[in-house]
């Protein structure tokens, strides 16, 4: 069953147009001038119940303006969005105890204080009873290792701490719909497994839907079955991970360690040039001329070492977007 | 009703915690707000105070419990709000089931707690310093200048919300609140008594909510004539005018929340 909806979700904010120098800010003074930028334009999906949605763009491709409709922190200028039966915008309390928005770079923990102090204001607010609470924040400061640390100051935390509380936090009240933008963001690479995993682990558990951006392409692959593409404001993929790589990565990325130095045109014949290092040289080779390309690499070059792997999800989207924007 | 108890209960004493890491900064604000001892001590050696309707002693009474009042009806959110606005703090607010309102006036009420020991000290070495400390109103006065201050501080921090609702239309909407300092200061009782206005200016105060952010708690802590019903029945009409349109504003403004910064 699906439980959210977007219908030609639009987006535009008026921002003012100011030239620059002397004469601009002199006419800006007086004569304000102000136009209307697209952010979101015509998006339409649905989300099942329980799915992970991973939502990827590059930065200012509507991501989080998409998150903020969905959340009912901004109004939609065109479209329609239902979320859990609900429409967002009117931020009923219902609603509202039904979902939570994960924002890796904006803190809702109160700073001087530690997360405790937050995490009973949370169940206040939310009608949590002290024992529910009490109970549930162990749960879940269990899960994502959390202990005396939820009894220092937010501000003596580090980052992976802060991020791992802000979590607990903003789960409180057990959210059956969860909007995570970024949230592993700035986080070393074992926080953000852990992060991952308790995700992962929470979806299992509760069977809430997740709809998330991230810059690391680690979190979608680790997470998300489905991914929705978003570029200049458009959503242009929705769809499967593993079809988007297969439909996108008709090559394979062969890396090889030789036994001396050649020059780039060496190359030439042998797939594309991905990059060259010293002795280490790295080819995309497309998957149909594969093993005859290994063969002549082996015969051509002193090959040392030869590794062949799936190029990495983020430089097969990354390519997408080059070429959406060329386009 | 016990929930909301408990809200209430649970979100003051985590705000008056916080705000305890900042007891040194609101102990210099407390000091900030002295103008009314300084008014007084400028009116007790001026020739004018004679022309004034009260003995030097009912004059110390004014403006001690003025003193009192200004302190317990400062009034920031604005500040805070705009800030808050600007840095998309405003947004985790938005999306909990607790109209935000709240969580200001908590906080308020909070950092009043926090001025109390700090308020004391400086009434009580005035009180000792003597000068018109005698004749102060029976304690029933004061209970009820107090509650009365309470009603002060909550039309001031209406008036303020109202104005802060043009955060979401300006990015700069605190100057607006400095544009009223001046009214208020004049016109609400903090450098004179009304009583020592010219008549036309004591109807144009009469005609703002100023007067009864001071004048009118001041006088009745103080123990000075007041007319007590008109004075809370005019408290009560602003308040009834300044809600509604705080709520009217408040649903305006959230359709042009950009969410910024968040």
């Amino acid at each position: 069953m699906a439980i959210i909806h977007a219908r030609g979700l639009g987006k535009s904010f008026r921002v003012a147009d100011k030239m620059p120098g002397l004469g601009g800010t002199l006419r800006h003074f007086f004569a304000r001038r102000l136009k209307d930028i697209p952010a979101v334009r015509d998006v339409s999906f649905t989300i099942e119940s329980g799915e992970v949605v991973g939502f990827l763009g590059a930065n200012g491709a509507g991501k989080t303006t998409t998150l903020k409709m969905l959340t009912g922190l901004i109004e939609p200028s065109a479209g329609e969005v239902e979320v859990a039966g609900f429409r967002p915008f009117r931020r009923q309390a219902a609603f509202l105890r039904t979902i939570t928005l994960v924002m890796g770079q904006k803190q809702q923990l109160i700073w001087d204080l530690p997360p405790l102090d937050s995490l009973r204001v949370n169940a206040a607010v939310y009608g949590i009873s002290e024992p529910e609470a009490r109970r549930r924040i162990d749960e879940l400061a269990e899960m994502l290792e959390l202990g005396e640390e939820l009894r220092r100051p937010v501000r003596k935390l580090s980052l992976g701490q802060r991020m791992k509380a802000e979590l607990l936090a903003s789960l409180l009240h057990r959210p059956s719909v969860l909007f995570l933008d970024e949230p592993t963001l700035g986080l070393d690479v074992n926080a953000q497994v852990r992060v991952r995993e308790f995700l992962a682990d929470y979806n299992r558990r509760t069977g809430a839907t997740v709809l998330l951006t991230s810059h690391y392409m680690g979190d979608i692959t680790a997470l998300c079955q489905r991914v929705l593409l978003i570029h200049q404001g458009q959503l242009f993929y929705d769809g499967s991970l593993q079809e988007l790589t297969q439909q996108l990565a008709p090559y394979r990325e062969v890396c090889c360690d030789l036994g001396a130095v050649y020059p780039p045109e060496a190359f030439r014949g042998f797939g594309e040039l991905e990059s060259l290092a010293g002795h280490r040289v790295r080819l995309l080779v497309s998957r149909d001329q594969l093993t005859g390309t290994i063969s002549r690499l082996l015969s051509t070059f002193p090959v040392l070492d030869l590794e062949v792997s799936d190029p990495p999800v983020e430089e097969i989207i990354g390519r997408l977007f080059r070429e959406a924007a060329v386009a | 009703m016990s929930r909301t108890l408990r809200l209430a209960r649970v979100l003051l004493s985590v705000q008056y915690a916080y705000m305890l890491e900042y007891r040194a900064e609101i102990a210099l604000w407390a000091l900030s707000g002295l103008l009314p001892l300084i008014m007084l001590a400028l009116w007790s050696g001026a020739a004018a105070a004679a022309d004034l309707s009260l003995s030097p002693a009912e004059l110390t009474r004014y403006f001690l419990a003025a003193f009192v009042v200004r302190q317990f009806t400062v009034v920031w959110v604005i500040h805070i709000f705009e800030e808050d606005a600007l840095q998309g703090r405003l947004s985790p607010y938005l999306l909990q089931p607790l109209h935000p309102f709240w969580r200001y006036l908590a906080s308020h009420i909070a950092e009043q707690a926090t001025r109390v020991p700090f308020v004391l000290a400086i009434v009580l070495a005035v009180w000792l310093l003597g000068a018109g400390a005698s004749g102060w109103p029976p304690p029933s006065t004061w209970l009820l200048g107090l509650l009365v201050t309470h009603l002060a501080f909550l039309l001031r921090f209406l008036l303020q919300s109202v104005i802060t609702m043009a955060c979401f239309w300006s990015e700069r909407a605190a100057a607006l609140d400095r544009l009223l300092l001046i009214p208020y200061l004049f016109l609400s009782g903090l450098v004179a008594p009304l009583e020592a206005f010219p008549p036309g200016l004591r109807r144009l105060a009469a005609a703002t909510p100023f007067p009864s952010m001071v004048d009118f708690p001041a006088r009745l802590l103080s123990g000075g004539e007041v007319d007590l019903l008109g004075g809370l029945a005019t408290m009560a009409a602003w308040i009834a005018l300044l809600l509604p349109l705080y709520l009217l504003l408040w649903r305006a403004g959230l359709r042009r929340y950009a969410a910024m910064g968040a």
